[in-house]
């Protein structure tokens, strides 16, 4: 059986294990008198039953689904004919995937070697052992387990507390693939980038000022020798998310001054979710926008004084992803500038303080430490912001702050550098896992002095 | 037990019209004829005259048809059972209630025998001169110093600094602060215990010399002690300023009050000298409020 079609067998046992297990506690319930003599709700009951029964089983099922292509694979690789056993790890799958494709039929079996064809036909008959042996085990697993947790069924069982440590764990584990992901992506980062390092010194990276990273694929083929000094990329992601704070700092921070404290409710009632709207606008939406309207007007207007303009600018790049996160830092500004209590504005204005006043004076510096939280993660989305720099703002890496000039980001490299033909470890590749690694430190570092800022924020009323 | 009962019934299904019945033992008196108090609600010399004031929030009557007159330098008491409508008429005397779309205010009010509510009227101008304390203490997230000087440094009233640590020094000692914060004015003001922190809020209220402090149960929030010496200062204060003052503690309102204003569900039931409101009061609402039967 498939393993989709097992898992679903799994969960229709694992509903019968539930109703078989609320049947019983309430069976075991009348006769003392009713299910207020169970320890627990008969739910609890069910519920527990449903536990064991899924549990085991979907645990069964999920090792077996990861471990059986491998252990198959050893088994066929093992009994391919001493001279065919691969020697480096290239060769292996090279093997493999030329013995899968003849046992799916995609290559026929008289066009191969006969240990392969014979290797073949192994792979698939212990294919199909294989979920013969899996789907019975997975079966047995479930029956037993379940019937285990049903019959242990008493009145005097604590249902309840099982059943809560139980789901207590399985959030946990939730929340454990969260960060083991992250964990994951950090050191398959961080093992490509020490290969980096490798190949390519910590001085030409950190200092170097020309980036060019086409270097050759082939020996015979005619190419630069490549650069990778980072600091223009740098300088660009720089010179573009300061365009976009510049304008969504004070967009946002005056659009959520006036929500908070001058508009009446039907106006904020409509202008709040409308700004809120335009942080779910696609960024691609937004990147077409800026390379196919706000570029060319910047360009043009800049030819028009007289001033040489890029028509793909640091600009219009920077502008228009300052608009896309207007939302981040006006709905949170929004929300500690109303988190102050209500008592500070009746003090201040009860002094004889106009209401301007009493914003500037006694709100703003009560609500700074929130408002420079949000400013801090608007400006790690800024500098992590890709699709509207691939689109706007070029790839040409110059190394400059003037904003009508064409740059490039750190993003748009990786961008670059990933898509299309590459050789995986060639330094051109690895260059990309650096610039990521440099990337989300720098972004790293801001969200944790974004969240320590609002944690302080956050203390200061209680 | 019965008497218990009716009293209970008539506090509860209190109907919205002109005339209110209370307890069956009081029939004929204990009725509030709309606009009328009985004692002395008015003054020979008003700092505030008040008439026919009525206030709405949107629909609702929460105040109806009271008129007073608050004496020059007198502390006044505002008594009367939650929800009677005290703190509303309070925030009426320096327009705190602007700030709340739904609330209109309607009626004679004048500081001075000038219109507090005229549209031409500066507000900024009326709040300087009329102070408030709030119920619970609220200093701004600034330092002590900072706190007191916020109000003469927005009216303009030090021309040096100099000038304007003189006026933090005294209002502190007016609110007999000084002693306790003297060395550490730069400390942060939320810091400070609660009695500090309003009596704080009592110094920044006057440091901007008002001629008249509204305060909102200023000691609801306080222990006795701090209670205590916050009862002493108003004593002290009320030499040189007007000061209204609403509570929920009688003892307090007989310990400092000169007159005390009894408020019964938006009405204005009884104005009279405090010694008289807690010996014999004239009305039969007053009565059983001071009594405890409700509030």
């Amino acid at each position: 059986m498939q393993a989709a079609n097992l898992m679903l067998l799994v969960i229709a046992f694992i509903v019968v294990a539930y109703g078989l297990g609320y049947a019983r506690s309430r069976s075991l319930a009348m006769p003392l008198g009713g299910i207020r003599h169970l320890k627990s709700l008969p739910f609890y009951y069910g519920a527990r039953a449903a536990l064991w029964c899924g549990i085991p089983a979907l645990v069964v099922l999920g090792l077996w689904a990861a471990f059986q292509g491998k252990v198959i694979q050893t088994l066929v690789v093992g009994s391919l004919p001493p001279e065919m056993i691969p020697a480096s790890p290239g060769e292996a799958s090279l093997l493999l995937s030329k013995i899968s494709n003849v046992a799916s039929g995609a290559l026929p079996s008289n066009f191969v070697e006969a240990p392969i064809a014979e290797a073949a036909d192994r792979l698939q008959a212990l294919r199909e052992q294989s979920r013969l042996y899996m789907s019975i085990l997975v079966v047995a697993v479930a029956v037993l387990a379940g019937f285990l947790g049903w019959i242990r069924i008493r009145p005097r069982l604590n249902a309840r507390s099982q059943v809560e440590t139980t789901l207590k764990w399985i959030f946990f584990s939730c929340a454990a693939l969260a960060i083991l992901t992250t964990l994951g992506i950090i050191f398959s980062v961080a093992f490509e980038t020490v290969r980096f390092f490798h190949k390519i010194s910590f001085l030409e990276f950190f200092f170097g000022t020309q980036w060019s990273p086409q270097t050759a694929l082939r020996a015979d083929q005619v190419a630069a020798e490549g650069a990778f000094g980072m600091v223009p990329l740098f300088t660009g992601t720089l010179l573009i998310s300061a365009i976009a704070m510049l304008v969504a700092v004070p967009v946002g921070l005056l659009s959520a001054i006036y929500l908070s404290e001058y508009a009446n409710k039907k106006v904020r009632g409509i202008v709040k979710p409308l700004l809120e709207m335009l942080a779910g606008i696609p960024t691609v939406v937004y990147g077409f926008f800026a390379a196919l309207t706000v570029a060319p007007f910047i360009s043009n207007l800049a030819d028009s004084i007289g001033i040489d303009a890029s028509s793909q600018s640091a600009l219009a790049a920077g502008g228009v992803m300052g608009i896309m996160i207007i939302p981040f830092v006006s709905s949170l500004s929004d929300d500690v500038i109303n988190a102050v209590p209500q008592t500070l504005r009746d003090g201040s204005l009860a002094l004889g303080a106009t209401q301007s006043e009493t914003m500037k004076k006694v709100i703003f510096p009560a609500a700074l430490p929130g408002i420079m939280g949000g400013v801090l993660l608007a400006c790690s989305r800024a500098i992590g912001e890709t699709m509207i720099v691939v689109m706007a703002a070029g790839l040409a890496a110059n190394l400059t702050a003037n904003p009508l000039d064409s740059v490039t980001t750190v993003t748009v490299q990786i961008v670059t550098l990933l898509t299309g033909d590459q050789e995986f470890d060639s330094a051109k590749t690895l260059a990309a896992f650096a610039l990521g690694a440099m990337l989300f430190l720098a972004t790293l570092v801001l969200n944790i002095v974004a969240l320590k800022i609002v944690r302080k924020y956050r203390e200061q009323y209680d | 037990m019965n008497t218990m009962n009716t009293t209970v019934t008539s506090e509860t299904d209190m109907p919205e019209e002109k005339t209110i019945p209370v307890a069956d033992e009081q029939p004929a008196e204990a009725k509030i004829e709309e606009g009328t108090t009985v004692g002395h609600p008015f003054s020979d010399d008003p700092k505030f005259k008040l008439r026919n004031v009525e206030v709405f929030y949107g629909e609702d009557r929460a105040i109806k048809n009271i008129s007073l007159d608050i004496g020059r330098n007198e502390v006044i008491a505002f008594i009367g059972p939650s929800g009677c409508g005290k703190s509303t008429f309070l925030r009426c005397l320096n327009r705190m209630n602007d700030s709340i779309d739904i609330c209109r205010v309607k009626g004679g009010l004048e500081l001075d025998d000038e219109d507090i509510y005229d549209s031409r009227r500066d507000v900024v101008e009326l709040r300087a001169r009329v102070g408030m304390v709030f119920q619970k203490p609220n200093p701004f997230p600034k330092s002590i110093y900072d706190n007191v000087a916020y109000g003469p440094r927005i009216h303009g009233l030090a021309n040096r600094k100099s000038d304007l640590d003189d006026i933090v020094e005294n209002s502190l000692r007016k609110a007999g602060l000084w002693e306790e914060v003297k060395d550490r004015l730069d400390a942060t003001a939320t810091g400070m215990s609660g009695g500090q922190q309003q009596r704080l809020c009592i110094a920044r209220a006057i440091a901007v010399s008002p001629e008249v402090v509204l305060m909102d149960e200023p000691c609801s929030a306080l222990d006795p002690i701090a209670t205590a010496r916050v009862e002493e200062l108003i004593a002290e204060l009320s030499e040189s300023y007007t000061i209204v003052i609403v509570t929920h503690s009688m003892q307090q309102a007989a310990r400092v009050s000169n007159r005390t204003a009894y408020f019964h569900l938006g009405h204005l039931v009884e104005v009279n000298e405090t010694s008289k409101v807690f010996t014999s009061p004239e009305h039969p609402l007053t009565e059983s409020y001071i009594t405890g039967r409700f509030g």
